[in-house]
């Protein structure tokens, strides 16, 4: 396991740099916008990557809830942190691009206030399980993320709607994409969702190893208190 | 089938009709809040002080704000009787089912802050010297599917929040993400009837929506969150 | 060009977040390896 972590990390470091030099000197220049429109090869796959641990955190959450397995909600706890530093870089990079570009530093837009109350329900999310120290956090905590999950549709549908009602300035990409821009974006793409996995991995394992650790100090304390008594069986079906 | 439907109801029933007893007969807790509300239409008005014109564009925003956060101080205590005498275990392992005791609370919160916001509109009225111009009988089923929409996941996040460290405020954390497509829905419906921009039958559907799915949601997972406690 | 500053403060701000989160998975594995190593030695 742990040489294959190695070996995508590397794979994934190298599609990282290949991806910073489309992003800055391959791709070419944008016509309207100028140089500052590279932003869009960070901002949006940092966008998909964050969208797509959200997304897994759903799932673990549910599976959580439906099989009480330990990894699910291990796999959770990783999906919901990594997705938050993902989304953070979205909402630093998006306002750092809009300013040059259309003048304003934030327009309450479909996608990107749809990301921000992401963003808000997820922080919400890590808030309450580091504030629930009970054997009963994974639970409250997955209940959340499908509370979240409901709360999205109807966030998009409803300032989709309030925005054909009061139009406003659309930060969108413009134009149609030229094919060496597109591949830059591509490989950015698949650098930044390769980078998302193997942070999320590294967390997972990190929490994994954090249960391991909590078991093993309460085994001690255990075995110290009750030192004359038979020794009790390590379990480790839960794993 | 209709037994346990029965059972269900009656049980919401019963607990409503003591808790509102319990709260009658102890009315400081309702006067503070009411006299808390009072206080929230006062500073609004001090801090936001237009004229006729452009009070009604931001009345919608301000009126839901002020029931906003007035809610919050009546959904903090929701659980608050329960909590010291231990009735949740109580109900954990009685027969009983989960969701007419969440029923019982949530339709409880609905009433009282439907009481405050009676209290505050008429303040509201006279402060900022309102008049709807469009269809005023609107305003009554936004007010209704507005509240609900704070109170059964403010009831929900509240009995969510209960053995977590700082709950008071663990409670508009969850609450408030959360509740955002409700708020536009409530503000716009509101703006709209109150300046006759056009129709805000969109809106009052958005929150018809939301009050269905979060009603549901709520219902379906209470019992896993009270086995959870 | 004035435009460039606002380019690189995104790629900036992009990785010394990821630095910063890395940085503090880092920290916490080594932290849990002592107290792994701590509990192995009693």
């Amino acid at each position: 396991m742990k040489r294959a972590f190695t070996i995508f990390s590397l794979v994934t470091a190298i599609l990282l740099v290949y991806g910073l030099y489309q992003a800055l000197v391959a791709a070419p220049t944008e016509r309207t916008m100028g140089d500052v429109q590279r932003i869009f090869y960070y901002h949006v796959p940092s966008a998909w990557t964050a969208f797509c641990l959200f997304f897994t955190n759903l799932i673990a959450s549910i599976v959580y809830l439906a099989t009480k397995k330990i990894k699910a909600d291990a796999l959770a706890v990783a999906s919901a942190e990594v997705g938050v530093v993902f989304c953070t870089i979205v909402l630093v990079t998006g306002p750092i691009w809009a300013r040059p570009v259309w003048g304003i530093w934030w327009t309450w837009d479909v996608r990107l206030t749809t990301t921000l109350v992401l963003w808000l329900i997820y922080v919400a999310y890590l808030v309450l399980r580091r504030f629930s120290d009970t054997a009963q956090t994974p639970i409250l905590a997955a209940v959340l993320s499908i509370f979240g999950a409901l709360d999205v549709p109807l966030v998009y549908f409803s300032i989709w709607f309030f925005r054909t009602q009061h139009p406003q300035p659309v930060m969108g990409k413009g134009g149609s994409l030229d094919p060496r821009m597109l591949h830059a974006f591509l490989i950015n793409l698949l650098a930044f969702t390769c980078f998302g996995i193997m942070v999320c991995w590294a967390r997972y394992r990190l929490e994994m190893l954090h249960r391991e650790v909590e078991e093993a100090h309460a085994m001690e304390s255990l075995g110290t208190s009750s030192s004359n008594e038979a020794s009790l069986p390590l379990s480790r079906s839960s794993r | 089938m209709t037994e346990s439907r029965n059972s269900l109801w009656s049980l919401a029933v019963a607990t409503l009709v003591k808790d509102i007893r319990l709260e009658w007969r102890s009315k400081d807790a309702l006067n503070a809040m009411l006299f808390f509300s009072l206080l929230v239409v006062v500073i609004f008005s001090f801090s936001f002080d237009p004229n006729a014109e452009e009070s009604r564009q931001i009345a919608g925003g301000l009126i839901w704000v002020a029931f906003l956060f007035s809610s919050i101080v009546a959904l903090n205590q929701t659980w608050a009787r329960e909590l010291r005498n231990q009735v949740l275990d109580a109900y954990r392992v009685s027969p009983a089912p989960a969701n007419s005791l969440f029923l019982a609370k949530a339709i409880g919160n609905f009433l009282f802050v439907l009481i405050l916001e009676a209290v505050m509109t008429p303040l509201f009225i006279v402060f900022y010297n309102l008049r709807a111009l469009g269809p005023a009988w609107q305003l009554i089923p936004v007010g209704i599917l507005g509240t609900w929409a704070l109170v059964v996941n403010g009831t929900f996040f509240a009995a969510l929040s209960l053995r977590t460290r700082s709950r008071e405020i663990m409670l508009p954390l969850l609450l408030f993400p959360i509740s955002i497509p409700a708020i536009q829905g409530m503000v716009e419906a509101t703006r709209i009837i109150l300046s006759a921009d056009g129709s805000a039958r969109f809106w009052i559907v958005l929150l018809l929506t939301y009050d269905v799915v979060f009603t549901t949601a709520c219902l379906g997972l209470f019992g896993t969150i009270l086995q959870a406690e | 060009m004035n435009a460039l500053k606002f380019l690189f403060a995104a790629y900036i701000a992009t990785w010394v977040i990821h630095a910063f989160y890395l940085g503090t998975i880092v920290h916490r594995f080594k932290k849990l390896h002592q107290q792994l190593k701590d509990l192995g030695k009693k």
